[in-house]
This record gives structure tokens, C-alpha cells and sequence, in this order.
């Protein structure tokens, strides 16, 4: 859009000079001659942010500069220069470890499951709520919608236990209508964990999702539906080639954000619903960092890994980007 | 757009279908509501749905007066999203006014730093080093200070400030008012609507935790949330899934068990999630629909 008007502005501003450009700043208040007294003068300001700066510095930058540790054979009770630098021995380590093989398919595993499924249900809702007729039971939906995404983990992780324990709700309904013919465990099958992990995904967070899907459909021109009704198209047809299409840069954008997220699935699902017998498929890299890194004292080891995603995570945003560009739609840089 | 037309079949299949959705949400929460309250033993037997069948409040009195550590951790979640949400707040609508003012000298460079967050995390090991090199293990403090800011949150009030009329903030100047003064007495009240979806954010953030917990705090039980014991229950229950435990005499004694405690717990953790968000719902959904455009 930017780019049809842009030969107009220079042409535009040029009369109006230096003077008349937007977003310049401020005239200086009187008696502010050079940078000192500027500096005087807004010292309340930096006041204001000063701590808040040493604050990032000390809780965002820090742990990057740790990064370091993972070239390092690092040991806590040596100082930064008494470090012995072991270069890339322990990303070869990593990629000698079968376990580690083991969660990356995990992860990448449930990231795509939960990313196909969480999109898809969060656009269908979107969709659904969006063609809803009855204004006050619509907000009431949405408003119970988003419920799941304010609790816990540990909350969800409770209610997943609960419906699915042998004598459970799912059990009961399933047995009774004859799908299943006796109770399964389903919290004991290491096939079903994936499963099991993006059901309690899309639950807990569809509503949520919608939002901003729901927010694009409104901003939708409503002369586009009336012109589809004069043309007789159905309620069916018009969800999918009017509202559909016109979300589709929304849905490109969040689509290149969550690819790059894809490895990032964290690890508190499968922390809390894994157990003994699910472990090989509940093991994600974030928990194998945990185990090595923490709990076997493997610092440098968990370092590693956590560069690994990063760097996996980088590529992956990359390549999402650079095959929406090709494809002409949206992107994000 | 659709003002007054016919009530069709799609609209009714519709209908059923969000029913659908409420059902299959609110059900988990009704279920676990009714088990909280019905008789520990009575619950083995299975069979209850959205009513108590064996009507009991011993689940909820083992919490808050039976178990001299369950109601501590209820003591310290609401100690730390109390104090967490009050200096989260701050902090964020501190910084994101320094960062509104166009003529701050520093603008620009705190904005640069504040952004780069977002994209760029040491990790979980580092960050744990960190903790631990800071003193902060088993410390009240680690609910506090790692959480203090989100690059997210002071944008989000900064995109809300930057649509305050500059007239306000230079005609109180003109009066002799300092930057702090003009902060607090005319931004802030000025920007209550983003506060509270902030604050939201922050208390949901502080009342879920977990995590920080088992990793920085499990060496000090003065430091258990209620989150953290919820997560411990399910961490003896899960492999036993399914598979009734009777409970010991003592909790027999009561007319409870881990499992019903467990119950109770959760709904005591939900409710004032319950209480606080649908008010909010306005303004959140403003704020993240503004938010992720502006990302």
C-alpha cells in the first residue's frame, strides 16, 4: 500500500521543508543550551529508568553472555579466565547421545501436531463465533473460551488426569456407547502420548488463540457479504471465500511466528502429565536439558543444547519467511 | 451486517455446536467441583459427574485448617502475585514512560535494549546460574526480581501512552510540574484500562507458577505455593493413574484423601482466576490484539 503513494510524499513535504516533517521532536524547553542541561533536566527520567536498565542487563543479557559455558568445561567454582575452553566438544557430545535424538523427535513431533491442530481449531472457532447470531450467548462463549488458557499447567494436567482415569468420565462415556469394551489407561500409553498432549493443547488454548483471528473477521468489509447475498452464495460459501481469504495475511503471520516457536513447545506438559512408563515419547529437548543440565550438574552439556534450539529455531523462522515471500503473501521481515 | 434475518437450521446447528464447546469445557471444572465436595471414600466408587453425591466440606477444611502446609502455600501464592503484580507494575509503566517521552535523551538506546529481550534468551541454564549466583535459591526474592519485566508488557503500555495528548504532559509542565510528578499524577490515572490488563497478565503469571518453585525454592517449604503442592499430589498420583488408593487411617479418620485434596486445591486455585478475568475481558483483548500488531 505504502509503495502506490510513495512517489506523492517527497513532492508533498518538499514546500514545507525541515520544519513541517512529522515526529520531530519537541521544541527544547528555555535554558537548555547543550547537553548537560538537558541532562539536568530530565533527571527525574532517569531516575525513572536507570534501575529498570541494570535490571535487563542483569536478568536478560547475563544469561546470553552465558552462552559461553557451552565451549567451556565449565565449573562453578572457577572464575570466567580459570574456564578451559573445549571449543565444540560438546555439541559432538550431543550429537553422539541417542537421547538426544530421541527428544528431538519428540519435540518436533508434538510442535507440529500442536501446531496444525491448534491453528486449525483455532480458526474453525474463530470462524464458528464469527457467524454466530445470538450476540449475548456469543460473548458468553467466548468469554468461557478463554477460561482454560488463565489456569495452570498443573491445573490442566489435573483435569487431564481426572477425565482419563480408569474410572474417569472419558472411560465411562466411551464404554457406554460401546467404542471402547473396558477402561483404557490412557495416561499408561506410550502410542497415545502425543495425542494425548495436543487434545490438552487445543483444549487449553483454542479460545485464546481465536482472539486475533475473531479481531481480523470483524475488521471484514460488510459490503462483501451483502454483495455475496445479492449473488446468492451460502452462509458455508461465503465463511470460505470471503472471510477465509481476507484473514489470510493474519494467518501467514502467525503461522511464520509459531514455525519459528515450533521448537519452543516447552516442557511443563509433558513434565507434568509424563510418567515412568510414557517417558521415551514424553522426553523433549527442554526436559532432556533439565535433566542433564541441572540435575546431572552437566552445565555446559545443557548450555549446549540450548544453543542448538536457538539456532534451529532462527532457521526455521528464516525459511518460513523467505517461502511466504515466494508464495507473494504476507511476511513477517 | 446481519441485522434482522430469518433464524435458519445454521444458525441452530451452530448453537449446538458452541454448546458443544462450552460443555467441553466447563465440564472438567464442574466434575472436579463436585468430587472436592463429595466424601473421599464415597468418590472411589466413581460414578459422579457435575452434583456431589456424599456432600462433604472436609476436602476444604483439610486444606485451610487440618494441613498446616497447604494453607502456608495458599498463604505465599497470594503473598507473591500480590507483591509480584504491584512491582511488576511499576516497573513496567516506569520504564514505558521513559520510553514514551520522545525528547528522553536515552530513548532510544533503553528501547533498543528492551526489544532485543524478545528475541534473544540465554536459556534455561544460564538463567538458573544466574539465580544461583545471585544468591537468590530458596530466596522469596526469585518470585519477585526475574519477573519484575516483559519486553511485551511495557510495549504494550507504551503503545497506550503514546496516544495521550502531549498537550497534557506540557501544559503541566508549564505549571512546574517535575517528570515524576507529571508520571504520576496524570499518566498513570490516564492509563488505567492498560494497567489492568497488565496487572492481569502479571497476577496470572505469579498465581501459576510453578516451575520457578520446583527449580529455586524447593529447598525452603516456607516457599510452597499452592501450585507447587498441586504439582507434587500429581506427581505421586500419575503413574498410579486410575488405580484407587485407600488412603491411610489418618486421612480415613477425616473422610479424605490425596486425591480429593487434590480436587479441592485445584478449584481453589482456579477460582480467583474465575473472579478476575471475565471483568478484564474487554481490555485484555484490546491490549493483545494491539499488542501482536505492533509485534
Amino acid at each position: 500500500m505504502s509503495k502506490s503513494i510513495a512517489p506523492v510524499t517527497p513532492q508533498a513535504e518538499l514546500p514545507l521543508g525541515k520544519s513541517g516533517k512529522k515526529g520531530q521532536r519537541p521544541q527544547r524547553a528555555p535554558g537548555e543550551k547543550n547537553i548537560w542541561q538537558r541532562l539536568n533536566n530530565q533527571k527525574a527520567l532517569i531516575l525513572m529508568s536507570l534501575p529498570f536498565v541494570i535490571w535487563l542487563i542483569i536478568f536478560r543479557y547475563i544469561p546470553v553472555f552465558g552462552w559461553t559455558m557451552a565451549f567451556q568445561d565449565y565449573k562453578p567454582q572457577q572464575t570466567f579466565f580459570e574456564q578451559e575452553w573445549v571449543g565444540l566438544k560438546h555439541f559432538q557430545d550431543l550429537f553422539n547421545e541417542p537421547q538426544f535424538f530421541r527428544a528431538l523427535e519428540n519435540t518436533i513431533g508434538m510442535g507440529v501436531l500442536g501446531l496444525v491442530f491448534g491453528t486449525l481449531a483455532a480458526i474453525t472457532f474463530a470462524l464458528l463465533l464469527n457467524e454466530m447470531r445470538f450476540t449475548k450467548f456469543k460473548k458468553l462463549t467466548q468469554t468461557i473460551s478463554y477460561l482454560p488458557h488463565f489456569v495452570s499447567w498443573v491445573i490442566v494436567a489435573n483435569i487431564v488426569t481426572t477425565m482419563l482415569s480408569v474410572t474417569g468420565p472419558v472411560n465411562g462415556l466411551l464404554t457406554s456407547i460401546g467404542i471402547i469394551d473396558g477402561p483404557i489407561n490412557f495416561m499408561a500409553r506410550p502410542g497415545m502420548f502425543w495425542g494425548l498432549i495436543t487434545t490438552a493443547e487445543v483444549w487449553k488454548s483454542t479460545g485464546w488463540g481465536a482472539i486475533i483471528y475473531f479481531a481480523a473477521m470483524a475488521g471484514v468489509d460488510p459490503q462483501l457479504y451483502e454483495a455475496a447475498k445479492v449473488d446468492g452464495a451460502s452462509r458455508f460459501r461465503q465463511m470460505w471465500h470471503i472471510t477465509l481469504p481476507s484473514i489470510r495475511p493474519v494467518i501467514i503471520v502467525l503461522l511464520i511466528l509459531n514455525i519459528g516457536n515450533l521448537i519452543n513447545i516447552g516442557f511443563e506438559k509433558q513434565m507434568l502429565l509424563g510418567n515412568n512408563i510414557v517417558a521415551d515419547r514424553a522426553l523433549v529437548i527442554d526436559l532432556y536439558a533439565l535433566n542433564y543440565g541441572i540435575g546431572m550438574f552437566r552445565y555446559s552439556f545443557g548450555t549446549a543444547i540450548g544453543i542448538f534450539k536457538s539456532v534451529i529455531s532462527v532457521i526455521l523462522i528464516v525459511i518460513a519467511n523467505t517461502f511466504a515471500k515466494k508464495i507473494g503473501e504476507g511476511r513477517v521481515f | 451486517m446481519m441485522k434482522t434475518r430469518k433464524i435458519t437450521v445454521f444458525d441452530i446447528v451452530l448453537l449446538i455446536m458452541m454448546l458443544g464447546v462450552i460443555i467441553v469445557t466447563l465440564y472438567p471444572f464442574l466434575n472436579i467441583l463436585a468430587i472436592s465436595l463429595n466424601n473421599a471414600t464415597d468418590t472411589a466408587r466413581g460414578g459422579i459427574h457435575i452434583l456431589p453425591r456424599d456432600f462433604t466440606i472436609a476436602n476444604y477444611t483439610e486444606i485451610f485448617g487440618g494441613n498446616a502446609n497447604l494453607l502456608s502455600a495458599f498463604g505465599m501464592s497470594v503473598l507473591r502475585t500480590v507483591v509480584g503484580t504491584i512491582t511488576g507494575i511499576i516497573a513496567s509503566t516506569m520504564l514505558a514512560y521513559t520510553i514514551s517521552r520522545r525528547d528522553f535523551v536515552f530513548n532510544r538506546p533503553i528501547s533498543f535494549i528492551l526489544v532485543i529481550t524478545m528475541f534473544v534468551s540465554g536459556g534455561l541454564i544460564p538463567e538458573y546460574m544466574l539465580i544461583r549466583d545471585l544468591g537468590l535459591m530458596n530466596n522469596f526474592m526469585v518470585y519477585i526480581l526475574p519477573m519484575l519485566l516483559t519486553a511485551f508488557n511495557v510495549i504494550v503500555i507504551r503503545s497506550f501512552m503514546d496516544n495521550i495528548p502531549m498537550a497534557l504532559t506540557e501544559s503541566a509542565k508549564m505549571d512546574g510540574a517535575n517528570d515524576f510528578t507529571i508520571f504520576w499524577r496524570i499518566i498513570i490515572p490516564l492509563c488505567l484500562p492498560v494497567i489492568a490488563t497488565v496487572s492481569l497478565f502479571l497476577a496470572v503469571g505469579q498465581w501459576n507458577n510453578w516451575f520457578d518453585t520446583y527449580l529455586y525454592a524447593r529447598g525452603n517449604s516456607n516457599l510452597s505455593t499452592l501450585q507447587y503442592e498441586l504439582m507434587k499430589i500429581l506427581d505421586n498420583t500419575n503413574v498410579s493413574q486410575g488405580a484407587v488408593t485407600s488412603g491411610n487411617a489418618e486421612f480415613i479418620a477425616r473422610q479424605t484423601n490425596p486425591q480429593s485434596i487434590q480436587m479441592a486445591i485445584t478449584i481453589i486455585a482456579t477460582v480467583p482466576i474465575l473472579l478476575v478475568y471475565p471483568f478484564l475481558q474487554r481490555y485484555f483483548v484490546t491490549g493483545l490484539t494491539l499488542g501482536a500488531v505492533k509485534s
